[in-house]
């Protein structure tokens, strides 16, 4: 009787192992194993309220989407005349405004822990630049919703825009243009870093507080251990 | 139907024009500052408040 070991079903059959598949999936394998992308536990330096604002960042932006496809689905008159439309216009426009009440004390938090430390650059510059990204698609937003208030708003912009030079490739007068930016290509780009944003601190882990020297100071050189 | 509306309507009039504050070449929207005041608090409370914390677990 012989006895055969399982093989992994993520190891490539060694014939396969040079193939560019087999390479990309055992690096993502590697530095995403499934305990780190769904972890059952969190450090214990977790238990404050701070933590919390990531999460409802995010949860915020799901109700974004959410609404701003349901609003993109039903269209202008429905969001301005039907009650159940102005309902879910509301509701965009306050998740958005919860959203970035959200991201910014998470930005004050992160800043304050110096959550760029212990290898993190990447997920502290993907989410100020999603940060930066969100504020054009709140921008967008206040121009694209057919109304007078987007109208005033759209001529005021268009004299700051200009005065940067990009008047001619992004001209906030032209409705068609903003709102594409608004529904299609901002929304993307906010999505693809998120995403990459969540992944680098799954990948990487909360940043742990600053560790306590031999002196009883704080340290910013060295890490409590996680 | 009236006094539903009265009752889940704002508790201040919102219909006027915005209120300003003016500090030199500053200016901002009393709104405004009343958020990032909320804002404020609400990151010095965060940052003191425990959540979760368990007392088997070390």
């Amino acid at each position: 009787m012989t006895t055969t070991t399982p093989r992994d079903p993520a190891a490539p059959l060694p014939e396969d192992a040079d193939q560019w598949t087999a390479k990309a999936r055992g690096a993502l394998l590697e530095r995403l194993p499934a305990e780190k992308l769904l972890p059952d536990r969190q450090p214990a330096y977790l238990s404050s309220a701070i933590y919390l604002f990531g999460a409802l960042t995010l949860a915020a932006l799901v109700i974004v989407m959410a609404t701003g496809g349901v609003l993109a689905l039903e269209g202008p008159t429905w969001w301005h005349v039907s009650s159940t439309g102005l309902f879910v216009n509301s509701l965009h426009l306050w998740s958005v405004e919860a959203m970035f009440f959200f991201m910014v004390i998470h930005l004050w938090g992160k800043f304050f822990m110096a959550a760029w430390r212990g290898n993190r650059q990447l997920t502290w510059m993907t989410g100020a630049v999603t940060f930066a990204t969100s504020i054009g698609a709140a921008f967008t937003g206040y121009v694209s919703q057919t109304n007078f208030d987007s109208q005033w708003i759209s001529t005021q912009a268009k004299d700051g825009i200009n005065s940067t030079g990009i008047g001619a490739f992004f001209n906030v007068l032209n409705f068609g243009q903003m709102l594409m930016w608004h529904i299609v290509l901002l929304p993307l780009v906010v999505g693809l870093l998120t995403g990459l944003h969540l992944l680098m601190v799954r990948r990487r882990g909360i940043v742990p507080p600053f560790a306590l020297d031999a002196n009883g100071k704080v340290s910013r050189d060295v890490e409590v251990e996680q | 139907m009236t006094a539903v509306m009265a009752l889940v309507g704002a508790l201040i009039n919102l219909g006027g024009p915005g209120h300003y504050l003016h500090w030199g070449f500053l200016q901002i929207s009393l709104a405004n500052v009343i958020v990032i005041i909320v804002m404020v608090l609400t990151f010095v409370a965060a940052v003191f408040i425990p959540v979760h914390r368990r007392k088997d677990r070390s």
